[in-house]
């Protein structure tokens, strides 16, 4: 051979074989390729350079950031109740479950106690949140491997839960309806009678989902044992929900750190063996069936009683009285013009949301504005072990991985 | 007091500089060069057994000598017990030690600490920025001299401070 250009030759002789000569060998070298960030299965904007062999994935390196919108900074510079909307913006998807745990974690800083029939509320609409959440990533995940339809069934069903949102505070997705101290408002006789009919509606519906993926043999062959994590690895990697209760780890703080209405509440926790893809499906259907279950005791048990704590202080007062009386007007101009002045102190809370552990760690140094705020996203720490459950994956697999975390890029990037 | 915190006094007699119990979060703090030490205690000794990382975070106190704390927490899924791991870093020497080899999940909060903050840590497989571009040079936003409107380029731009009516 005269000489070897990198860029032109394609066909090499193999040295060891000479007698090959007829039948040159392929040249192979390690591809890089940019996925996204406009690739549609990646949930937003985010960019995976992947290191391909073939069509393994050898190395991913995820690239995050381009929703940044600096949402810790901007806590920084508002009072405690002014940030309960930037929560909606975290994650998108699931605004109810971020107002509850940021709430959650302003009331331990306070030590605030909230009134019994706004505990019950609160776990009644956290988890429609989940039903939401886990039928929006039902939805996507399957659609994102290839299985359409139970993407139109599921959003179905969620736009009947979209309105009843609508119908309680005034909006499908950006809904800020937690307040420190309780709830805004009450759940009025026909929401209850709504969801009552929705919960009798809705079991038969998970059913048939499962019917559309467990009998279809592509999906079951792209989910099961796609995407493996041991117990051990999935623990180090701090990740949680589903994703890590998909390897066999029994943890949930619902039920290792109770809060709200849930130790009042009977419901079982699904735990996975295999960790993979399949089986973190299986823990979020079985989720569904707790939520319904969990949603039911709680209409049962809740009694009459106030929405919002008595702390003049902290607390807003009712609305009614807002308009009609000059005192509580004061004490809502005040609170949101200068807030309530917290305690110096720091708390980390955390807060079982259908995709993990959220958390909010607080630092405060008394006054109106947290000095600190940050926010655990679990989508964030679920891309930290991206490249780990990648490896020796085809590429295809990669946006089966995207759908198992069920990340939210508003989320991830915060 | 907490009976972590006991189990920690007794251990480490020195470079534990302060143990905290507030809202039933506890909080251990501990001299820089002891991070690691301490650390690889909480995850390996079979009492503590702290498996699990939560978040790591660091906030800025510029009036203070030592400028940055470092925090990181931590739960033991067996033992069901969190405990909160703090450590003080100058701004002039902003390098403390990596916590990647006991959890793997400090790998990307460690690098958003970086990122935010401008703490370096030391023996970290991949420290590079996470969230803001890679050739952002105005700064780390989380510290308290950033201005909150941003730097840079926009500085350029004619803000209306009001609205006319």
């Amino acid at each position: 051979m005269a000489f070897e250009d990198q860029r032109t030759t394609v066909y090499k002789v193999n040295p060891e074989h000479p007698e090959s000569e007829t039948l040159p060998t392929l040249r192979t070298e390690e591809l890089l390729l940019n996925m996204g960030p406009q690739h549609p299965s990646t949930h937003g904007v985010l960019k995976v350079i992947l290191e391909l062999e073939g069509e393994r994935l050898v190395k991913s390196t995820p690239v995050m950031g381009y929703l940044h919108r600096g949402v810790e900074k901007l806590a920084e510079d508002g009072t405690y109740h002014q940030f309960i909307p930037h929560t909606d913006r975290l994650d998108y998807v699931c605004a109810m479950y971020n107002n509850f745990a940021y709430c959650r974690a302003v009331e331990k800083l306070l030590n605030l106690q909230v009134p019994e029939r706004a505990e019950y509320l609160r776990t009644i609409v956290a988890e429609v949140q989940r039903i939401i959440g886990h039928q929006f990533w039902l939805s996507a995940q399957a659609l994102d491997i290839g299985a359409m339809t139970v993407f139109f069934y599921c959003f179905r069903d969620r736009e009947i839960l979209l309105d009843w949102f609508d119908e309680l505070c005034g909006a499908r997705l950006t809904t800020s309806w937690y307040r420190i101290g309780g709830v805004e408002r009450d759940l009025t006789p026909s929401l209850i009678d709504k969801l009552k009919q929705f919960l009798d509606y809705f079991l038969p519906k998970i059913d048939e989902y499962q019917v559309f993926l467990e009998k279809n043999r592509i999906w079951l062959g792209r989910t099961k044992g796609v995407a493996v994590i041991s117990a051990e690895d999935a623990v180090s990697f701090g990740l949680s929900g589903p994703v890590l209760r998909g390897s066999g780890v029994d943890y949930d703080l619902r039920k290792y750190e109770p809060y709200s209405a849930y130790p009042k509440c009977e419901f079982s926790v699904p735990v996975g063996k295999n960790g993979d893809t399949y089986d973190r499906y299986w823990i979020r259907v079985m989720e569904l069936y707790e939520s319904v279950k969990i949603i039911r005791q709680c209409l049962e048990q809740m009694q009459e009683g106030p929405v919002m704590a008595d702390v003049p202080s902290v607390t807003l007062p009712p609305k009614e009285r807002v308009f009609t009386n000059l005192e509580a007007m004061i004490q809502q101009f005040k609170l949101f013009s200068q807030g309530f002045d917290a305690p110096p102190g720091e708390v980390y809370c955390g807060t079982e949301a259908h995709k993990g552990e959220l958390g909010f760690y607080i630092v405060s140094t008394g006054g109106g504005k947290p000095y600190r705020l940050k926010i655990r996203a679990p989508s964030f720490i679920h891309m930290g072990a991206f490249d780990h459950m990648a490896r020796g994956y085809m590429i295809s697999d990669a946006c089966t991985i995207f759908g198992t975390y069920d990340i939210v890029m508003g989320e991830c990037d915060r | 007091m907490h009976l972590l915190l006991q189990r920690i006094q007794q251990t480490f007699t020195v470079g534990v500089t302060g143990l905290a119990e507030w809202r039933g979060d506890a909080a251990v703090t501990v001299t820089r060069d002891k991070v690691h030490e301490v650390a690889q205690f909480l995850r390996n000794d079979p009492g503590m057994d702290f498996d699990y990382i939560v978040h790591v975070s660091s906030v800025d106190w510029p009036d203070d000598e030592e400028r940055f704390e470092v925090v990181w927490e931590v739960y033991s899924i067996r033992k069901r017990h969190r405990i909160r791991l703090k450590t003080r870093v100058p701004e002039s020497d902003c390098v403390v030690d990596s916590l990647t080899d006991l959890w793997k999940g400090a790998d990307f909060m460690e690098r958003e600490v970086f990122d935010m903050m401008g703490i370096r840590f030391r023996n970290h497989p991949d420290l590079r920025r996470i969230l803001m571009p890679d050739d952002y040079t105005e700064g780390y936003p989380l510290r308290k001299d950033f201005p909150l409107r941003g730097k840079g380029w926009r500085d350029t731009f004619d803000f209306l401070d009001e609205v006319p009516r």
